[in-house]
């Protein structure tokens, strides 16, 4: 009896063994999947936009055909949204109408003048950009940017169809800005494909030659051990330390020019070597060395039997080990913020030694400002940037998978 | 050369010694590429002692040790790292409490229990867990998981800061689970099968296996997990920069707002920065303790992890 109470006992913490183990995985998936639903649902207020499209005489009294660059769109464009309220006559109304308008609702029109300068004494129907409270008020969100009598301005304008909804292109194709409605990751984008481009121009080469001299060519001695242990622990070093490296040696001591792709790209490439050359050396390693040994044996030096028949197997190998690295370089933060890549830049970087910013970056610098329609497009930030990075590590397990080959 | 006019002396041969040659620049220059890893560790090495030698000349190096108050920027200033010490160990701690359990639970689970199907599919889902940059993780600490903390230490009666170092630790605790899962999960696996066969033989049901076979063999392998795991929530950045805040408060009340030392060096060093400040500098005496406390830990644990590897090899 009390036999058949003990394996009835023992069976029963072997139950609640397994339950816990499936319950850790069941917390971490669940901790994953509201993170990602989280900022997704954050993140819906940026992929739509509101704008009002209206008829704007360009009156020439007001934008002269010598110098139209000095126009008053903005007073144009506000004409033509009384002109929609006839009703509204007094100081104060016509300015809280006028708020309901962003501080770039003009750009559009100036851009379309300047661009074809007859246009200037025509009526022109131009999409009109609206501030960030009016766009949250329309898509339904509480705010508490509107007065009630904008918001019912709002819904006259939805109800006569001058507002329409459309996807929101001036996300993808603005630069940073102090207006939410306005702002956009084109600048943070570019920075971040200039960036990663310096790393892996830098990075790959010099970790694939690096694990080739360790794996191949390296006598066994205590310099290369120094050198091995020496890797696996730079593999482990806080990011941030990487970060006071640029700052004492690249920024103070060799002047490369601060809040660059360039710094940023350099930092990060040491940053990400240890994992490239770790990566290549088992790629290396996994190639059987009877290829080589087939290749010396057939009178091949053994630097043509590395660079002919040994390296190329272990490409596969190396590519994926080098996507996993550039995708930790483009989700990194901490390292780049002490060199400067942190400013507010407006201007879309246009080469490698311009000021420019990263998306990681980028959605550090938003959420730290309060206004609602920022947090969206933080969260916005951080779904494009996840979906780049799962496209790269989607793409580094197809590698794996379809070259891979069992010796 | 002398070779016989039957047989070209070109097919054994160089022609010329032009491959010697290249073949020794080629070997130089991937030896010099080897150095490129050496020569960053002392890069960084010699910048962050020369700049802290340069602080220490201002502050003496037992009262930034062993003081108790840090305000870089108050008048007087004053640079002691207790604080900033206490407020990492206190997040460390608690995302090591998160992180301990359940990545060390799913990796006995996936090494033991799961089956192929179920690895394939936890496998990556951990993996995409370990990709997501800590900068978005810091967003939904300070976005989300901290008003949440709040609002339930609110309903229990607790007073919770904004920036509460259970929040941040709580979410550093999420983001080490996939590096203690794999790590043990791999060090599971590299316990020989015949210590198992043995424990089944001798009657004993698999969780007894695991709890009084596998782990005693894998200890030294997951402590140093758990090793590498401490160094990594010590190093970590965005997270606390983001969700755990400023203040310098000496306090082990994980419901207060702690600060750690890498959100101080990443505060003291964004934006405009003088080299002559003592404020600066302090920036990479707190990156020179960071620099050696990490290193040796990483140390400790990565020569226990290959130790583990040659014993059972």
């Amino acid at each position: 009896m009390s036999n058949n109470a003990l394996v009835k006992k023992r069976y029963a913490a072997e139950r609640r063994f397994k339950a816990y183990g499936l319950a850790a995985i069941g917390v971490t998936t669940a901790f994953l999947l509201f993170l990602i639903l989280d900022i997704a649902i954050k993140a819906m207020p940026t992929f739509f936009v509101h704008e009002a499209t209206l008829t704007v005489n360009v009156d020439p009294a007001l934008i002269d055909a010598a110098n139209p660059v000095a126009g008053d769109y903005l007073g144009l464009t506000k004409k033509a949204l009384a002109a929609q309220f006839p009703d509204v006559t007094s100081r104060g109304d016509r300015k809280a109408l006028n708020g309901i308008l962003s501080a770039g609702a003009a750009d559009g029109l100036q851009q379309r003048v300047l661009a074809d300068p007859s246009l200037i004494g025509k009526d022109v129907t131009v999409p009109v950009a609206l501030n960030s409270g009016a766009d949250l008020y329309l898509k339904g969100y509480a705010t508490a940017q509107l007065s009630d009598r904008q918001k019912a301005w709002l819904d006259a304008l939805l109800e006569k169809g001058v507002i329409s909804k459309g996807f929101a292109w001036n996300f993808l194709l603005n630069g940073d800005s102090r207006e939410p409605e306005l702002a956009g990751i084109k600048g943070a984008l570019i920075g971040s494909v200039l960036t990663i481009i310096v790393t892996l121009a830098l990075a790959l080469p010099l970790g694939v030659a690096a694990a080739l001299y360790l794996e191949e060519f390296a006598p066994k001695n205590w310099l290369t051990d120094v050198i091995e242990i020496n890797i696996n622990n730079l593999a482990a070093v806080p990011s941030i330390i990487f970060g006071l490296l640029g700052l004492a040696v690249f920024l103070n001591i060799f002047g490369v020019p601060r809040s660059t792709p360039l710094v940023g790209g350099l930092v990060l490439a040491l940053l990400v070597l240890p994992t490239i050359i770790i990566a290549s050396r088992a790629a290396l390693k996994s190639v059987p060395p009877s290829i080589k040994e087939a290749a010396l044996g057939v009178g091949a030096s053994h630097q043509q039997a590395v660079f002919h028949h040994v390296l190329p197997l272990a490409i596969p190998g190396i590519l994926t080990g080098t996507i996993l690295g550039v995708a930790r370089a483009l989700g990194e933060t901490a390292p780049l913020l002490m060199i400067g890549m942190i400013a507010f830049i407006v201007d879309v970087p246009k080469g490698f030694t311009d000021a420019a910013t990263v998306l990681p970056v980028q959605v550090f610098l938003w959420s730290d400002l309060p206004e609602q329609a920022f947090q969206s497009r933080t969260a916005a930030t951080i779904i494009l940037l996840l979906l780049v990075l799962f496209a790269f590590n989607a793409l580094a397990i197809y590698l794996r998978k379809r070259f891979e080959r069992r010796w | 050369m002398t070779m016989t006019a039957a047989r070209p002396a070109s097919s054994f041969a160089p022609k010329d010694m032009t491959r010697i040659y290249t073949e020794r620049v080629v070997l130089v220059l991937l030896a010099v590429a080897s150095a490129v890893a050496v020569l960053t560790t002392i890069g960084i090495v010699l910048s962050v002692v020369y700049e802290s030698l340069l602080f220490f000349r201002e502050v003496p190096f037992w009262q930034f040790l062993f003081g108790t108050e840090w305000a870089p920027t108050g008048n007087p200033p004053a640079f002691g790292i207790v604080p900033m010490i206490g407020g990492t160990l206190l997040i460390t701690l608690i995302a090591i409490l998160v992180a301990g359990p359940l990545g060390l639970l799913s990796a006995i689970y996936l090494a033991e229990y799961a089956t192929p199907k179920l690895r394939a599919i936890a496998k990556p889902l951990l993996e995409l867990l370990a990709g997501i940059p800590t900068v978005v993780l810091g967003f939904f600490a300070a976005l989300t998981v901290a008003p949440l903390v709040r609002a339930a230490g609110t309903a229990l009666g607790l007073d919770v800061a904004s920036e509460s170092a259970l929040a941040a630790g709580l979410v550093m605790g999420m983001m080490i689970v996939p590096l203690i899962s794999s790590l043990s999960d791999d060090i599971i696996n590299a316990v020989p099968q015949s210590l198992r066969d043995g424990s089944y033989a001798m009657g004993a049901t698999k969780s007894e296996t695991v709890k009084k076979v596998v782990l005693p063999a894998a200890l030294p392998g997951i402590v140093s997990a758990f090793i590498l795991a401490i160094s990594r929530a010590i190093g970590e950045t965005m997270i606390v920069v983001m969700a755990a805040g400023l203040a310098a408060n000496l306090s082990f009340n994980p419901l207060d707002a702690v600060t750690t030392v890498t959100v101080q060096i990443a505060t003291l060093l964004v934006g405009d920065q003088e080299f002559d400040s003592a404020k600066t500098l302090s920036a990479f005496a707190l990156g020179l303790v960071l620099f050696c406390v990490t290193l040796a830990l990483n140390y400790v644990a990565l020569r226990t992890v290959r130790k583990y590897r040659e014993h059972y090899e």
